[in-house]
């Protein structure tokens, strides 16, 4: 097998530097596109609304992993960015009738500029403080959506967004719009990716590590942080248009605390720091809430649980499982999953 | 003038409940280094514990009061038993998840013992109210105030006088130190947490009688968060002036501007605040080395 040799032995920097380093990575890579582009063949739509609902929410948690996981500034207001990308991409795909990609990005450049003047106070609060700021966050842009401008964005009532349009093409089932959605999440994860292992990613984890010595050693914190307050804000835009188009229609309910608080949940049990681990979280707590959904739930509420009282199992698993993760595996899902490999590639030999 | 004095005496009488959740996040702050997020999903169970007793069962008020102040002090010292102490000394992230992870499963139990229900609370402190001028009190208010008070100076009291608050101060000063000197620091960590049940129950039936209890009392946790950081994490005396703060200019947000605004007027204050005083009114300025 051409996967298990016992090196990678590199001549040139370029091959030292590359994502997709053997043969096997490359056929890994092409056969997931294949099987994530030909879902709609043999999955039932149920199943396709989830693999969007995942390829939305990687975008997210990517964002907030390279504020909160490569450059160590909480963020608990990461679903209030996202309702910024949403709002903003959807009132210009209705009043405006712009091409579908300059709305995604404005959406994504509009939330990164509220990002970036949320993240303006972590010149010199961090910590605790920091993320309780970015707590106001959360609340204050809700606030504005649903007090401050109630005649653009509907207040407390949804707002209906138009299916996307893209070269004559309606998107408008779920099979259609996974074309759109995941492009968008594979070419964020690869920016994501690319992000963290240049000059600037490597500032991040300076930052994160320490600051001070970061500044002493010449990096810019204060750029370096608003700059990843922007990258995760941007992030969360993206996610945001995205999740617009995808529902059909918004409201601030989507957006609430406890969508953040999921979204650090995802980054925590999938894994800090690390752009794998970013993805397993999120596709762990999906479809574990999922199966909580369709299988636990109806199995307690017909042990004579009550609906009503079945669905709070939803939560409680959610916030077992972080802590579960927290306690016994603090490096995620990434870490479980490169101790997996290694195994492998050690196999029959135990180190 | 009239409402204007109305707005302040409001606040201050409301800001005195605030303060007293806040001061239990400060404990916790001082003692623990976590920041407790699930503050109002404390008080919700608290609440919700008392109202089972109280209304549910139909236990006389002391016995209920009692009963119930065993399940928030088992609720204490199962959250430092099972969840914080495998986490002592985690990086800060850590010790914000657990919490938020908290605030997630406790709205999920209150969903699977009382359905999420909006419970009614009786008139357990006396109705009415009296005028001053042309500033209106209500009664309720008051007597919450009194207690409240009265809870603040006692706590302020443990912590500066007795015994086991000298030992929370020295902990609170460093982990390290204080283990070194003798001193158990896990059994102060479960008193502390002990400490934070109680008063979540205290500011719940508080609040409970003007509000009722249910899951809408989790939001006034909520409103702790910013009264905490606008007095200084660290500072007892700041929990307190910035809860009558607080309490204050919400009221007057909610009264000159719009009502809309009241509930995230602490938050806007406070990111406004943030740049001019980091560290809060009273919190200790970090001074940092490499």
């Amino acid at each position: 097998m051409g996967g298990l040799r016992c090196g990678i032995y590199d001549q040139k920097y370029s091959q030292d530097m590359r994502i997709f380093r053997t043969w096997v990575h490359w056929a890994l890579l092409i056969l997931s596109l294949v099987f994530i582009f030909t879902l709609p063949l043999y999955l039932p739509v149920r199943w396709i609304y989830m693999a969007n609902m995942i390829g939305i929410l990687i975008i997210a948690v990517q964002g907030l992993n390279i504020l909160t996981g490569y450059t160590g500034q909480i963020n608990v207001g990461q679903a209030a960015f996202m309702a910024v990308g949403a709002y903003t991409c959807a009132l210009l795909s209705i009043h405006f009738k712009f091409p579908f990609l300059i709305n995604l990005v404005c959406g994504g450049i509009s939330a990164g500029l509220v990002g970036v003047v949320f993240g303006l106070p972590s010149l010199r609060v961090k910590g605790f403080y920091l993320a309780i700021t970015t707590l106001a966050a959360q609340f204050v842009v809700i606030a504005l959506i649903i007090n401050g401008f109630p005649d653009l964005t509907g207040g407390v009532r949804a707002l209906l967004v138009p299916p996307i349009q893209l070269g004559g093409k309606s998107f408008e089932s779920q099979r259609d719009i996974l074309f759109i959605i995941m492009p968008c999440a594979i070419t964020m994860i690869y920016f994501a990716k690319n992000i963290v292992r240049t000059g600037v990613g490597r500032a991040f984890i300076a930052i994160r590590d320490n600051d001070l010595a970061a500044e002493v050693m010449g990096i810019n914190i204060f750029r370096y942080k608003l700059l990843s307050f922007f990258i995760c804000s941007f992030y969360a835009g993206i996610a945001g248009g995205l999740w617009a188009h995808w529902m059909g229609a918004i409201s601030y309910e989507h957006f609430d605390l406890m969508r953040s608080i999921w979204f650090l949940g995802m980054l925590i049990v999938g894994g800090m720091g690390s752009i794998t681990g970013a993805v397993f979280g999120s596709i762990f707590i999906l479809l574990l809430d999922d199966v909580v959904r369709l299988y636990l739930i109806p199995v307690f509420a017909a042990m004579g649980l009550g609906v009503v009282r079945s669905t709070a199992l939803s939560p409680i698993v959610f916030g077992l499982v972080i802590i579960v993760f927290l306690i016994f595996e603090p490096r995620g899902l990434a870490h479980l999953w490169e101790i997996l490999k290694t195994r492998y590639r050690l196999r029959p030999f135990s180190y | 003038m009239g409402t204007f004095w109305q707005f302040v005496v409001t606040g201050l009488l409301v800001g005195a409940i605030y303060a007293l959740i806040a001061l239990s996040v400060v404990l916790i702050f001082k003692a623990t280094a976590v920041f407790n997020f699930a503050v109002g999903e404390m008080m919700m169970l608290g609440g919700m514990f008392f109202w089972s007793f109280y209304i549910m069962l139909k236990i006389n008020i002391f016995g209920s009061l009692v009963l119930a102040s065993l399940c928030a002090v088992t609720l204490g010292m199962a959250i430092q038993r099972i969840v914080l102490r495998p986490l002592i000394g985690q990086p800060i992230l850590t010790s914000v998840m657990v919490t938020l992870a908290l605030v997630s499963v406790f709205k999920g139990l209150d969903g699977l013992i009382w359905k999420n229900m909006p419970c009614g609370f009786p008139d357990l402190l006396p109705r009415g109210g009296w005028k001053l001028g042309d500033v209106h009190i209500s009664m309720d208010l008051f007597w919450a105030f009194l207690i409240s008070i009265f809870l603040i100076a006692l706590l302020s009291l443990l912590y500066q006088r007795s015994r086991i608050g000298l030992e929370m101060r020295a902990t609170a000063e460093s982990h390290q130190l204080a283990t070194a000197k003798g001193l158990n620091i896990n059994r102060i960590f479960t008193v502390t947490w002990i400490l934070a049940g109680l008063i979540s129950m205290v500011c719940a039936i508080l609040l409970g009688v003007r509000i009722g209890v249910g899951p809408e009392m989790a939001n006034y946790g909520l409103k702790a968060f910013p009264v905490v950081i606008l007095g200084g994490l660290d500072s007892i005396r700041g929990a307190v002036v910035a809860g009558l703060i607080i309490g204050v200019l919400e009221q007057m947000v909610g009264g000159y501007i719009n009502p809309c605004w009241m509930e995230v007027s602490p938050y806007a204050i406070l990111l406004i605040f943030m740049f001019f005083r980091p560290h809060g009114l009273f919190g200790m300025e970090r001074i940092e080395r490499i």
